[in-house]
């Protein structure tokens, strides 16, 4: 019997994306669709004087045009625009709610048409003035405004006094621009008007459910009047987390013309929706001169909006990687007029480990240490800030591997002593760490007497291989081929499920799978008892097994019943049974995942030009599913980072408040040519605490520290310390 | 993007007939800048005249030993043409150099004559933008203008042109071949992009009506010594912060002829006659070299972002006619810099 987790498995909706099969969201058609076009402010703050919408309602083929004037009734409180993963702290946005603008494109008009080039081009014509009013989206100039958020934890011993009284010290700011997730699929939903108020929502979201709660709370819905669909997503990294506008807009446009709607946003839209927020990192590292450490303080000052306090963990990465008796950890927040910033691929850690990664390359070097020993001088087997133990902890194991893999050993640790011809070559490394979560997930299983199984669960599968680790999992708890297994997922009607987000849907749903496939099997050994002369008569739920689409006791291949007999001798076409996973609950242990990252950088002395020539990033994870998928999951990361640490950059002009390259031309992330040899390597990490099939999750741990690892592969390289993302040329000549 | 009506032009004179009956009309051939700009409302021209079917597709040989490249001719034909992959190397390095394989099948050679700026501003329609909407100001001078030029600017407009094909055309003195309503002349191609001067929403001197029907190269090709070296924010798919081109002819280790070129710096392809007389009877060395850089640069004028630029042209022009003089051209699939 062949086991599919753990196996290299192709992914089983692969022929349907490749083959154009697989629809998104703004692909589904329907009959007497209507299409909808945004129009957004052009100023950052103040409100709408007057807007003007009669000459696109006189267009032919135009439908009406929606304002705050017009739309369709919506909620007035807080509460109903919380969605699932809002900022504790603030009020939500509600879009086309009243005259107020509160940022650079935010969407102020729907227009409605029976097709997309009318519907834009009414948009054209619509009329808007405004009040301005003095606004402020500069973080670097108002940084002394920021006001303290959180502390990821309670400050130990007094870090300052253990800094000042250090052997040596390291104090530098560390700056990440503000970037933007660009996945390639548009933001869009389309909403099929059902009759009598109902509503089916095809949208881009990672989350079904909390989009469907969101609306039916926007828009005093009930909840079966309103069903979410998300089957394929088109890339998210986070963009996708919370219901954004065009969902809104989308289904107001539906109720007010009892009709089918579309809307699709522009790339340039899209830049007015969440974003990886601009991050001032400040770290002040104190060590012993054995190259320990005693102080760690480090301070973050990151962008919100006025009306939402959006904070992640920056600052708490340090007491899970290194030892230190005084640590002094803080996250500040400044607020502009901007949109409220969002989850982007490992957010906070991103920012936070690049700086602390940056400070321990920095300080290694004032050590004259190399880095990899610093920091297994400093390895801390504890979280310290709970003083916790791990489930598990292999980095030591993935320092090796990687240093093994990279040919560490051959790097010559003084700066600009390594060349390829005209190239300086640099070799730089860096930690990555995220958390390993886990969240209630159910999961439905129709088991039918052929031997297939459908499995469903509201979750999205935004790309990872979500449908295929699932279909792994439930083959092989089920004893059935991989072709035998259908799975459903990203509608809100299927059983309950998280969001797609925090690297925590592979552990959420394959338990979930697995706890279903617990219960079918426990629901075929019921039926095969009562058989006649039943092999099993005696077996107990824990002895059986299903292999071979057969129910049996242990390996005993002599006590076995078919699944086809089982249920024609029960009289049953299918066994149905829909379980939530549980978790034991364990406060005595930190759960993380780990990683080590080597890059390596080749650098024209004269022109500066940079190219990231191999990367090599070590993860452990615990089990990996499929490596295949896995694979892939973190070779893309690897390509984010290398954005991260070179290319991407929103650039505001701040007279305007506005983003100046809303595109994908201006907006650099990095090209074929920028991406040369990436080397995954997952090190073997059983972890029998973390949950009963050790999985920690993927979806992060692959691009922290990137963007470290490169920026210390370029000081290596040159000699210069560039502490500014992206590290761009005139940087490095300068 | 606005509604439009659509025509095609069925030859060259109707082409002008068809765009002087119509001022708001505009010619359309690859498409793959003008879609974009009626994307962002940046042109709204109520009428394009399709000129993509006109017979301008031929690249050949000229009594004076030279080659006509006809209007319509794709940038990827053209670099990959035998007569210009063998003759004239640099202006298929150069076109090789910019966009991606998909575009430079679309774009025509008159049509990249006649790219507009990338400028930040000059796209986004709710900022001031003398090149756009004359009078309104130039928002890149106190701006985001990373991008923007250092060379001939004013203080109407810092707009760059974004081409890279054109930068060797202008080493390898080509000339414009145009149609208009009072017959065909031909214009130099240092007479063909303007500076802005206090019109910025002039990009070239054809006069209205006027249409591209060919590019002319005279007989020297420089296909011994000569490179296109572009230097960008990612290796590929990006304008040019500066390129280069060079082109060399040597004799007796002395420079007995030079042209030198940069892109991404000015608002027309920005060629020194200066610069290229310091090279004439020297030998091709770093001092040279730098000297020729320095002459070129001598009124260079940085603005908050961009000011780094100088000194990378600099660097890049040394780096350039070096690879030229050395006959190691720069590879625009190899990124490594030679």
């Amino acid at each position: 019997m062949q086991t599919y987790v753990g196996t290299p498995t192709s992914r089983v909706d692969g022929r349907a994306k490749v083959t154009g099969q697989a629809k998104y969201a703004g692909e589904f058609n329907l009959p007497g669709l209507a299409y909808g076009h945004v129009v957004v402010s052009s100023i950052p703050k103040g409100r709408i004087k007057r807007i003007d919408t009669r000459q696109a309602l006189r267009l032919e083929g135009v439908l009406d045009v929606l304002t705050h004037e017009n739309r369709p009734r919506m909620a007035g409180t807080d509460r109903a625009y919380k969605d699932d993963v809002a900022p504790e702290k603030g009020s939500p946005f509600r879009p086309l709610y009243d005259d107020r603008i509160m940022f650079n494109g935010q969407p102020i008009a729907l227009v409605l048409a029976e097709d997309w080039d009318t519907a834009q081009f009414a948009a054209s014509l619509v009329q808007v003035e405004y009040e301005k009013a003095p606004h402020v989206t500069d973080l670097r100039a108002q940084r002394e405004n920021a006001f303290v958020t959180k502390r990821p934890s309670k400050p130990r011993g007094n870090a300052s006094k253990a800094y000042a009284a250090a052997d040596v010290r390291h104090e530098a700011e560390y700056l990440i621009a503000t970037e933007h997730h660009n996945p390639m699929e548009l933001f869009a939903s389309t909403v099929v008007w059902d009759g009598d108020g109902k509503l089916t929502v095809y949208d881009k979201t990672q989350g079904v459910q909390n989009v469907q709660q969101y609306l039916c709370g926007v828009l005093n819905k009930k909840p079966d009047e309103v069903r979410v669909r998300s089957p394929f997503v088109g890339g998210a990294f986070g963009s996708g987390l919370r219901p954004q506008y065009q969902v809104v807009l989308a289904t107001l446009g539906a109720l007010a013309l009892e009709r089918s709607v579309r809307l699709v946003l522009t790339r340039a839209q899209m830049y007015g929706l969440g974003y990886r927020p601009e991050t001032i990192e400040r770290l002040a590292l104190g060590a012993t001169a054995g190259g320990t450490l005693d102080a760690i303080t480090h301070e973050a000052i990151a962008m919100t909006s006025q009306y939402e306090d959006f904070a992640r963990n920056d600052t708490g990465w340090a007491d899970l990687l290194y030892k230190s008796a005084n640590t002094d950890l803080v996250h500040k927040l400044v607020r502009l007029d901007v949109s409220t910033p969002a989850d982007m691929r490992a957010p906070g850690a991103a920012t936070g480990v690049f700086a602390l990664e940056c400070a321990m390359d920095e300080i290694a070097v004032a050590l004259k240490l190399d880095p990899v020993e610093l920091r297994l001088r400093c390895y801390s087997d504890r979280d310290q800030s709970e003083d916790l133990p791990f489930t598990s902890k292999k980095l030591r194991e993935c320092y090796r591997q990687g240093a093994q893999a990279f040919g560490w050993e051959k790097r010559n640790p003084a700066p600009r002593a390594m060349h390829d011809g005209s190239e300086l070559v640099g070799w730089g490394m860096a930690t990555g760490v995220w958390e390993a979560l886990q969240m209630p997930t159910a999961a439905r299983i129709v088991l039918t007497a052929n031997g297939h199984a459908e499995v469903s669960c509201a979750a999205s599968d935004i790309g990872t291989g979500t449908y295929t680790i699932m279909a792994q999992v439930a083959a092989d708890a089920l004893g059935l081929p991989i072709e035998n297994i259908s799975i459903k997922l990203g509608d809100s009607t299927l059983p309950q499920a998280p969001v797609e987000g925090g690297s925590w849907m592979a552990a959420s749903s394959a338990h979930a799978v697995g706890t279903t496939a617990d219960a079918v099997r426990k629901e075929l050994l019921r039926l095969a008892k009562k058989m006649p002369g039943s092999p099993l008569a005696d077996a107990k739920l824990d002895e059986v097994v299903l292999a071979d689409g057969k129910l049996m006791a242990g390996q005993d291949a002599t006590r076995a019943v078919s699944i086809a007999d089982i249920m024609r001798a029960g009289e049953v076409e299918r066994i149905t049974q829909e379980k939530t996973n549980s978790f034991k609950e364990d406060s005595a242990h930190a759960r993380n995942a780990h990683s080590a990252v080597f890059a390596e950088v080749k650098i024209d002395e004269q022109l500066g030009v940079v190219r990231v020539t191999r990367v090599v990033n070590v993860v452990a994870a615990g089990r990996i599913l499929n490596a295949k998928t896995a694979h892939s999951q973190i070779m893309g990361s690897v390509v984010g980072g290398i954005g991260m640490a070179l290319h991407e950059e929103t650039l505001f002009d701040h007279r305007f408040g506005r983003i100046m390259n809303a595109n994908i031309a201006e907006y650099h992330m990095p090209v074929n040519a920028d991406v040369h040899d990436i080397k995954v390597i997952f090190v073997d990490e059983p972890d029998e605490l973390i949950n009963p099939m050790g999985i920690k999750g993927l979806g992060e741990i692959g691009l922290v520290g990137v963007a470290a690892a490169i920026a210390n592969a370029v000081y290596h390289a040159t000699g210069k310390r560039v502490r500014d993302l992206p590290i761009t040329l005139d940087k490095i000549l300068s | 993007m606005i509604n439009f009506q659509y025509a095609r032009a069925n030859d060259v004179a109707d082409a002008v007939r068809q765009i002087a009956a119509d001022p708001a009309a505009k010619f359309i051939a690859g498409g793959t800048n003008l879609v974009d700009l009626m994307k962002y409302d940046v042109e709204r021209p109520a009428r394009l005249i399709d000129i993509s079917h006109l017979p301008l597709t031929t690249v050949e040989e000229t009594a004076d030993g030279g080659v006509r490249i006809g209007a319509l001719v794709p940038n990827s034909d053209l670099a990959y043409h035998p007569l210009i992959a063998q003759r004239y190397p640099l202006l298929g390095s150069a076109i090789l150099a910019g966009a991606s394989q998909q575009l430079r099948n679309m774009a025509s050679t008159g049509g990249n004559l006649l790219q507009r700026t990338r400028c930040l501003y000059f796209y986004d329609v709710t900022t001031p933008c003398n090149k756009r909407e004359p009078g309104s100001g130039c928002s890149a001078i106190d701006g985001v203008n990373r991008i923007n030029a250092i060379l001939g600017t004013s203080e109407s407009c810092i707009a760059t042109h974004p081409s890279d094909m054109c930068v060797a055309l202008a080493a390898l003195e080509a000339k414009v071949h145009v149609v208009g309503p009072a017959g065909e002349r031909v214009i130099a191609f240092e007479d063909f992009h303007r500076l802005p001067g206090n019109t910025p929403q002039l990009d070239t001197n054809l006069h209205p009506n006027e249409v591209i029907t060919a590019v002319a190269l005279p007989a020297r090709g420089f296909a011994d010594n000569y490179s296109y070296l572009k230097i960008r924010d990612r290796l590929s798919y990006a304008f040019a912060l500066v390129s280069v081109a060079a082109a060399l002819e040597l004799e007796g280790g002395t420079i007995k002829e030079a042209r030198l070129a940069l892109g991404g710096v000015a608002h027309k392809p920005w060629r020194d006659t200066a610069a290229e007389a310091a090279l004439r009877g020297q030998a091709p060395n770093q001092t040279t070299f730098r000297h020729a850089a320095d002459l070129l640069l001598r009124d260079a004028k940085g603005y908050a972002h961009n000011a780094f630029k100088i000194d990378l042209a600099r660097r890049a022009i040394m780096r350039t006619l070096a690879q030229a003089a050395n006959g190691t051209p720069q590879s625009q699939s190899d990124k490594k810099i030679r």
